[in-house]
């Protein structure tokens, strides 16, 4: 007796919550969790003559480390992350750092021009590295009438070089913006306390400035990583056959060749990366903000 | 001191150059674009050889292209409320209730913003197969929302982090019930935040290829169409369609811009 009303008195306390945040959890469940689960499942099976068969095995990751092919393309991906991380860290923390400390009146017009590009297409910031790069693009024609070269240059585009130049140019503003807001909640008594006990400013730079902003810095690196690695726009407009990433390679195995356990095997790979990428941020940020304090 | 910041600044001419240098490296390729849109010829070859809107007459004229505009709005009109329903009441979960594992759950609803967006295409599209529905609007529409969820509930999460539940209190103790308490305190503190995300929400949207790429039936969105255009080979309309896409952007940061820092207040 006492029970029963224990439990309608709990149902009517939570009847309203859960009415209310209930659905938003399912659909979480349902459409996120649920989802990417179904990825690593499918990882598992095989397909025979054009059907998914659920039969439990390793070949597919086998198939994907053990085989050069799918390995080097792996191996690429990550390398053309690393690089693309590497180049645009200096750049993007160039702007952050000029933009939280020197600009001043001019702050807000060059977050604006930094930012605007992430607003604009993806695709068309891609396409244009086309326009420029191309055999009978901007950069060519230029050479080529002003004389500078007889032969269009090939090794503008189509190749990891045009790759990297084109992720950097793409991913700069996601890299800057993590910066910028960990520079500007810097308090600038710390940096009048450093000049006032006789630190020369490259010293302030780097001894309060550099370790304030690490927590932005290795958001920034995971941001700018995981995204190059898995972008498939860039690598199939300007990449051509040497330029070839682990995303274009899915996308034939869920296309053309039918093999969706493979892409899928392939897919829980990346994640597998990315999510080791994102824990060794976590243990930096942590070791970090552990030799500030 | 006056000399000592006038040698700074002498000295800093390197790090002003070097910034101009990299917004140069920003710019050049988007001014480029709509100096080519002009381009009569097909060219690309400064000074352009005869200006003309020709492009941009190609651009008015293109039916599929308005039909795959249109669908993106529909996708947009549809993706915003779904990001709000699931993602407002969601920040809201977090923050007042002790959930178990709750920052775990935060976690991962914002695994969709740092998995790479094709990955997040082909797990709805696995799920979709499955149920046997069959891909339209409406699949690119589930892959969005659940691709731009983070964006809302980060947002508004964090505007509540920052919001003194004590106003809801007094608003409680002085005779107003929850709804009321709701719409005339809570909602006008989180309204800028819920603007903000929508906007970015919208934008995202509107450029999104990575999950779009998988879960697309016949109809197709603008970016997608689009990436068919540039597989076929390129033609100057493209140009045109970018400075205007550029110009829509650059009109949609200054509001997102405004209502966010409002936000920040």
């Amino acid at each position: 007796m006492t029970r029963r009303a224990d439990t309608s008195v709990v149902l009517r306390r939570w009847r309203g919550p859960v009415l209310v945040f209930g659905p938003p959890f399912l659909f979480v469940l349902a459409f996120l969790v649920y989802p990417y689960l179904t990825v690593f499942e499918n990882s598992f099976y095989r397909v025979a003559d054009y059907v998914v068969v659920r039969d439990f095995n390793f070949d597919n990751f086998e198939r994907a480390i053990g085989g050069e092919l799918y390995r080097r393309v792996l191996y690429v991906s990550a390398r053309i992350g690393v690089i693309v991380t590497l180049i645009t860290l200096p750049l993007a923390y160039l702007l952050a750092y000029y933009a939280a400390f020197v600009a001043r009146r001019w702050r807000h017009l060059l977050y604006f021009l930094v930012v605007t590009p992430l607003w604009t297409s993806f695709l068309l910031r891609v396409y244009v590295w086309k326009l420029i790069l191309g055999r009978t693009g901007l950069v060519n024609n230029v050479l080529t009438s002003t004389g500078a070269v007889d032969e269009p240059l090939s090794f503008l585009i189509y190749n990891q070089f045009s790759v990297c130049l084109t992720l950097v140019y793409i991913l700069l503003p996601f890299f800057f913006l993590p910066i910028y807001t960990s520079l500007e909640k810097i308090d600038p008594a710390y940096l009048e306390a450093s000049a006032d006990l006789g630190a020369p400013p490259l010293r302030t730079l780097i001894r309060v400035i550099v370790p304030l902003s690490m927590p932005g810095v290795i958001t920034g690196a995971i941001f700018t990583f995981c995204l190059s690695f898995g972008d498939f726009v860039a690598p199939a407009l300007v990449g051509g056959p040497g330029g070839l990433m682990v995303s274009n390679v899915i996308i034939s195995q869920f296309g053309a060749a039918f093999d969706w356990p493979f892409g899928s095997a392939l897919a829980v790979l990346v994640l597998i990366i990315v999510l080791a990428v994102i824990a060794l941020g976590s243990l930096a940020e942590k070791k970090s903000a552990g030799a500030v304090a | 001191m006056r000399g000592l910041l006038a040698r700074r600044s002498l000295a800093r001419l390197p790090l002003h150059a070097s910034v101009g240098l990299i917004v140069v490296f920003m710019y050049v390729p988007m001014v480029m674009l709509v100096l080519f849109s002009f381009n009569g010829s097909k060219l690309l070859l400064f000074p352009l050889a005869d200006l003309s809107w020709k492009w941009y007459a190609v651009l008015f004229a293109d039916h599929e292209l308005q039909r795959s505009i249109w669908n993106s709005v529909i996708v947009i009109v549809a993706v915003v409320p779904m990001t709000l329903a699931v993602g407002v009441p969601l920040a809201f979960a977090l923050d007042r209730y002790r959930i178990p594992g709750a920052a775990f759950i935060e976690q991962l609803t914002l695994v969709p913003l740092i998995v790479p967006g094709l990955i997040t295409g082909l797990a709805i599209l696995i799920v979709v197969k499955r149920m046997g529905i069959p891909l339209s609007l409406w699949t690119v529409v589930l892959g969005h929302s659940v691709g731009w969820l983070p964006v809302v509930v980060s947002q508004v999460h964090a505007r509540l982090r920052r919001f003194d539940r004590r106003l809801e209190e007094a608003s409680l103790d002085l005779g107003a019930n929850p709804w009321q308490t709701f719409r005339r305190v809570t909602y006008p503190s989180i309204r800028n935040a819920i603007l903000g995300s929508s906007l970015l929400v919208m934008t995202l949207s509107l450029n999104e290829v990575a999950i779009t790429f998988f879960l697309t039936g016949k109809d197709n969105t603008m970016p997608m169409h689009i990436w068919s255009m540039l597989r076929h080979g390129i033609t100057p309309e493209i140009n045109a369609i970018a400075s205007l896409s550029i110009l829509i952007s650059a009109a949609a940061v200054v509001i997102a811009l405004r209502a966010l820092r409002s936000n920040e207040e």
